[in-house]
């Protein structure tokens, strides 16, 4: 029942409101489940759920079972026949499912007003009748802040999880000092709660112009990787911002860069596009199929393979 | 037992908000408030060791809420900041419409900051080291500019990077606090900067300045679908709570490359945008204002963009939005920011 299914438990969170979170749990979910991992995703912002948009399952509905949800499948396990990567990840992908509170109200723009105690039942209850398949992986995003949601989520992990379950967080921040200074909050949470902070991202580290490649740091640069530092945490690394992946959550189109597009000094150009063509079509329609071509893909695989080698590490 | 998939039941939105009674145990689920009319006599109040004690708490208007709307009648002006969506540039947008305001030198301003649990006004204002001072007459917010006083949680922790890990009832007592004790004299404008959400600090800000009279609230948005989702949910917000929505704000439309000054939509509006969602819920839509990262970069450095790049495109659309602002509260067009 509950959590007794999963084996890892991983929190996403930050201090500061759309510095990506949802966004950072959808492509760790997505790399975890393109490496072979099952993968479930629970979305605890009770205020503004955005993570049924990022998985393009807005009109779903959550079944009710027998002693608890079922939560709503993105995509079923199975083998993955294309070529690309079959370096960097398994053959096959793991099954994918997802919870929030977007798919149990009636209509998408209806606001839930609620306090905090309304909150706390609301989560507990998320944490304790969702009936997840077998996983190996949870990632659990949570609204901004170091409110009621998080009191409660942590009060309710730390009675019902053994902790080797809880793995502990993956903090996520944007480059400049204004979100730095709410995600140090975030960081001192973690430590008085005891949660160990699995490392930091950076997100939107800047952006590479479309038509000239020039990258510029719309949020400045850097800011994520001294406060892990000063912190002594893990820092994962930076994710630029790439309107390619917008697109792909947006639109359901595959990512196409343009020629002579450089990311971290490779070309992620037109290599992909030829790539494409030879793929076979099995996967190629779902989301988790072309999430492989965007250029953010590579840099989520690396860190991915980061933050379960802490994860596995019982005590470092 | 298997648990409901019914659709939740909001919370009252007019129930009075007055001093919690003290508890003897932790709200129990589903707990109606403490506050609410409800209190003590709820299905899930069963069986609570609170419920004596809520049952028996005097009901009724809270006693505080004269006192507050006494503390704000020299506030002619109050504006709310929202939006559902975090990190789109509320406290930004918050902080421009103070400096807007305030630029003329002849409005007095205040600038409230009742995100708890992140705080950004007082690094974008410059005054992050400040505290704050406590008087007879109450307590002073601390002044940017000889018009334009600020007051933030922030000014009230030891130490800046601790982290505020505070439930609903608390938070909503810090925010009575600010209303009720903070000394802001006369001022034309109270800017009201909000925490991502429809939640407490919402419900409370609401409750609390009903008797004194807002304005009516900006929501601020990103172009994209995702934004805008919880946006709409912010409109519904308001409807139900009856506040005017003086207009929308579209924030970080359209980033100008300088190098070759291609135009991008890093958050590309595949639904229409603020625009569109302004049309369809028949509010005002006040503006869109580009993403330039000399924003971001003021605001680290707690400087005013309005002063130091007067002529970029971004600050002329922020001067057209502050002016639309002013027109919705019913000031004429060049009330404000002088003749261009």
């Amino acid at each position: 029942m509950g959590l007794d299914n999963v084996q890892n438990i991983i929190l996403v969170l930050s201090g500061k409101g759309g510095v990506g979170k949802s966004s950072i749990t959808t492509q760790l979910a997505l790399t975890l489940s393109l490496q072979g991992h099952s993968v479930g995703v629970l979305d605890i912002d009770l205020t503004g759920p955005s993570i049924p948009r990022f998985f393009g399952i807005e009109g779903a509905k959550v079944r009710q079972a027998p002693g608890g949800w079922v939560p709503v499948p993105v995509h079923e396990g199975g083998s993955r026949s294309n070529e690309t990567d079959s370096s960097i990840s398994s053959k096959t992908i793991g099954p994918l499912s997802c919870m929030s509170l977007g798919f149990i109200l009636s209509s998408r723009s209806d606001a839930v007003i609620w306090r905090g105690p309304k909150k706390t039942a609301m989560v507990r209850q998320f944490l304790s009748d969702v009936q997840w398949p077998p996983l190996s992986y949870l990632l659990i995003d949570t609204p901004p802040g170091t409110s009621d949601e998080h009191i409660s989520l942590l009060e309710t992990l730390l009675k019902t999880t053994t902790p080797s379950q809880l793995s502990g967080a993956v903090v996520v921040t944007t480059p400049q000092a204004i979100s730095i200074s709410d995600v140090k909050k975030e960081l001192n949470f973690c430590k008085k709660t005891g949660v160990r902070v699995l490392g930091v991202i950076e997100n939107m580290a800047g952006f590479v112009c479309p038509n000239c490649s020039e990258c510029t740091n719309v949020f400045s640069k850097g800011g994520g990787e001294i406060m892990a530092r000063e912190f002594g945490v893990p820092f994962l690394g930076s994710v630029p911002i790439d309107p390619a992946f917008v697109t792909l959550i947006e639109e359901g189109t595959r990512p196409v860069y343009p020629k002579g597009t450089m990311i971290d000094g490779e070309e992620v150009g037109t290599v992909q596009a030829e790539l494409q063509a030879s793929e076979s079509p099995s996967h190629n329609d779902l989301l988790v199929g072309k999430y492989t071509s965007c250029s953010l893909y590579p840099i989520f695989n690396s860190m991915v393979k980061a933050v379960l080698e802490k994860a596995d590490d019982p005590q470092s | 037992m298997s648990p409901s998939l019914e659709e939740p039941t909001q919370v009252e939105l007019n129930a009075p908000l007055k001093s919690a009674p003290k508890l003897v145990a932790p709200e129990p689920e589903h707990c109606p408030g403490p506050e609410s009319n409800q209190a003590g006599k709820s299905d899930a109040c069963a069986g609570c060791p609170n419920q004596q004690i809520c049952a028996t708490a005097p009901k009724g208007p809270d006693p505080d809420i004269p006192l507050i709307t006494a503390r704000l009648s020299g506030v002619k002006h109050k504006i709310l900041v929202l939006s559902g969506k975090g990190g789109v540039g509320k406290s930004t947008f918050s902080s421009m419409l103070a400096h807007g305001f305030a630029s003329s030198g002849e409005k007095m301003v205040g600038l409230m900051d009742t995100d708890i649990c992140g705080p950004s006004i007082p690094k974008m204002m410059g005054v992050e080291e400040e505290t704050i001072h406590v008087s007879a007459d109450g307590w002073s917010p601390v002044w940017v500019a000889d018009n334009l006083g600020v007051m933030s949680v922030q000014f009230m922790l030891p130490n800046r990077d601790d982290a505020v890990i505070w439930r609903g009832p608390k938070k909503n007592g810090l925010i009575k606090t600010f209303l009720k004790d903070v000394e802001w004299g006369e001022l034309d404008f109270l800017v009201v900067d909000t925490p991502p959400g429809t939640s407490d600090e919402h419900l409370s800000v609401n409750s609390f300045l009903k008797e004194a009279g807002v304005d009516g609230a900006v929501l601020v948005t990103t172009p994209q679908e995702v934004s805008l989702l919880d946006v709409r949910k912010e409109v519904d917000f308001c409807k139900k709570a009856g506040i005017r929505i003086l207009g929308v704000v579209e924030n970080m439309s359209g980033f100008v490359c300088p190098k070759c000054t291609h135009e991008s939509q890093i958050f590309r509006a595949t639904t229409g945008g603020a625009r569109k969602l302004a049309d369809e819920y028949d509010v005002p839509f006040l503006g869109a204002v580009p993403l330039d990262p000399r924003i971001g970069m003021a605001c680290d450095y707690g400087e005013s963009f309005l002063d130091n790049f007067p002529d970029s495109p971004a600050c002329k659309a922020l001067k057209g939005v502050v002016r639309r602002v002013g027109e919705e509260i019913g000031l004429g067009r060049h009330e404000l920011l002088g003749e261009d």
